[in-house]
């Protein structure tokens, strides 16, 4: 970003301060990802995520408004800001104003680290991971705010398992970080990608299995941080209502959801960049902006590549109880996780340069799951094309 | 060793159910769009003995006033008059309150030509209770008398032939099936 500027002001001869410049800059283009970026790409998030299940549950989705009901989010979005703003007597007033605004301000403030491109990104931070994982606990403290503000024993619940869900799993997402950063050598978001290349062999994940199983760990942390299925405890429909969020109407509700999807993008973002190298593309051009748009373009695919699977995993895993939360967290993550941080160390001392080999050979593992993977899905479709009949249904 | 039994688990039960999922991105649809996304109208769907919204045809009313004494809750009112002059019977009224009707078909069996019958319609939702009564007489009509040699005004005789094929199937079901 910084680069972008003085490029700028050395073609420019207006008698702007460079410090000025630098905060006009960083202050423009964060109005412009949160308004341009941010807001609307949770809403299609929210229309993409009903068409997934939807498609998954054998339903058509949202499809009226708008070419495939694309512009749903927009009336979504319209009809809330039109509601009443319900504010419970008995609640704590400021408290429940307030709490909305934090749990959004927790994941917007993640966006200050996230890169887009090479040299899009609102801030290089030196700390970037650290940082992002640091502000996204703030939604804890939103939720848990929103629950005690209700006074209502459901929100009651529901911010209390939020509080002890996210705490929890900040330590298996935070140790399976530090394969990364281990071989890196750096906590910047853009350092680490620049640390891996355009090809999968390259990329963190296929380093070794520790790191490969610091992936697995991560993205699971990251689905239990950002309150997903199958560890949605603290919205939990089925026992809470709608948990924190079940005394909260128009906007304000609406604002919750909108931190959720966003949520989202922030774990696909760090699940690309950690692990997948991220907006890495071949340089197969010497032309910046295009490079910059190949850029954009790698990195949003790869995050919205995960962002797809957490939707995709909600609509095929049932909850977990809390039990099993808790379990699933100490008893096997935080260990795996310690194993992963330790193995990647040792990895490093005894083949300081990587072995392509090895990389090589994780490729291919993964390669060989996702071709049984299709070969499943293969039987799975075949076994159910007797039932697809849609006469079945409707006579023709 | 349950611990690593457990983890192996875990994977593949996931790896089934993703897969199971996943499958569904390639199968169709079961959404039926009622009523404006339909290949076809559901009311063309339904079976011919559907007992949808009562309909008359006047044409071959013969004004009996079976139907009226057949239906239990009185949902049909019939004004049928002599004219003195043609000697012919004058139908002035034949409302039907389908706010009343609870389509048991018992109106339709006795009918003589077929004349009331149910059709496969059923969207009948209106705003007041009083636009739910049909009202079939316009202006007053002269009732449909058979003639003995048989029906030849072009007209009628498909009407006829619609009603004679309603009660073959509809009043005299068991009738069919044998």
């Amino acid at each position: 970003m910084q680069g972008f500027i003085d490029s700028l002001l050395a073609t420019t001869t207006t008698g702007l301060s460079r410090e000025l410049a630098y905060l006009g800059g960083m202050i423009g283009f964060g109005a412009l990802v949160v308004f341009g970026f941010i807001l609307p790409m949770a809403g299609i998030t929210s229309w993409l995520e009903r068409r997934v299940w939807a498609k998954i549950q054998s339903r058509v989705g949202p499809n009226r408004v708008g070419p495939g009901g694309f512009l749903q989010w927009l009336a979504d979005g319209l009809k809330n800001l039109l509601k009443e703003d319900v504010i419970p007597e008995a609640a704590d007033p400021t408290l429940f104003r307030l709490a909305p605004y934090i749990v959004v301000a927790g994941f917007v403030a993640a966006f200050v680290a996230i890169p887009f491109a090479g040299s899009l990104i609102i801030a290089d931070l030196n700390i970037g991971i650290l940082y992002i994982s640091a502000v996204t606990s703030l939604v804890v403290v939103g939720i848990l705010m929103a629950g005690w503000s209700s006074n209502n024993r459901w929100s009651m619940l529901g911010g209390i398992r939020s509080a002890s869900q996210i705490i929890s799993y900040e330590i298996p997402a935070g140790l399976s970080v530090f394969p990364v950063v281990l071989l890196s050598g750096t906590l910047s978001m853009q350092g680490i990608i620049e640390n891996q290349g355009w090809a999968p062999v390259d990329w963190h994940m296929f380093h070794s299995p520790f790191t490969l199983a610091a992936f697995l760990m991560s993205y699971i942390a990251l689905l239990a941080e950002g309150n997903r299925t199958p560890f949605d405890l603290p919205e939990a429909e089925s026992e809470l209502v709608a948990g924190f969020a079940t005394e909260y109407s128009g906007m304000r509700s609406l604002l919750f959801f909108l931190a959720e999807w966003g949520n989202l993008y922030v774990i696909g973002a760090i699940m690309a960049t950690l692990f997948m190298g991220g907006w890495q593309v071949p340089a197969f051009t010497d032309n910046v902006v295009l490079l910059t748009v190949a850029q954009f373009g790698m990195f949003f695919a790869k995050t919205y590549f995960w962002v797809f699977v957490a939707m995709w995993i909600r609509a095929t895993l049932p909850r977990v109880r809390v039990d099993q939360l808790m379990s699933l967290c100490w008893k096997y993550m935080v260990p795996i996780a310690m194993v992963n941080m330790f193995g990647t160390a040792l990895v490093m001392v005894v083949i300081p340069e990587g072995s392509r080999l090895m990389s090589y050979a994780l490729c291919g593992l993964m390669l060989f799951g996702l071709v049984r993977f299709g070969r499943r899905v293969n039987y799975h479709l075949k076994r159910s094309r007797r039932y697809d009949t849609v006469g079945a249904i409707m006579p023709v | 060793m349950s611990y690593i039994g457990n983890i192996t688990d875990t994977f593949s039960s996931i790896f089934e159910g993703m897969s199971i999922t996943f499958s569904q991105f390639f199968r169709p649809a079961y959404t039926v769009q009622y009523p404006d996304r339909m290949p076809v109208r559901v009311q063309d769907t339904l079976p011919y003995r559907y007992r949808g919204i009562l309909e008359v045809d006047l044409e071959i009313c013969t004004g009996c006033l079976a139907c009226e004494r057949a239906c239990p809750i009185n949902c049909i009112v019939i004004d049928a008059e002599k004219n003195k002059e043609t000697k012919a019977l004058v139908l002035k009224r034949f409302d039907i309150d389908m706010a009343k009707c609870m389509y048991c078909g018992l109106c339709s069996e006795p009918c003589p030509t077929g004349s009331i019958h149910h059709t496969r319609e059923f969207e009948g939702s209106d705003y007041s209770l009083e636009s739910l009564v049909r009202r079939f007489v316009k202006v007053p009509v002269d009732a449909y008398k058979p003639k003995k040699t048989g029906e030849n005004d072009p007209a009628i005789v498909p009407i006829l032939e619609r009603g004679m094929r309603y009660i073959e199937e509809f009043a005299q079901p068991e009738k069919k099936a044998s």
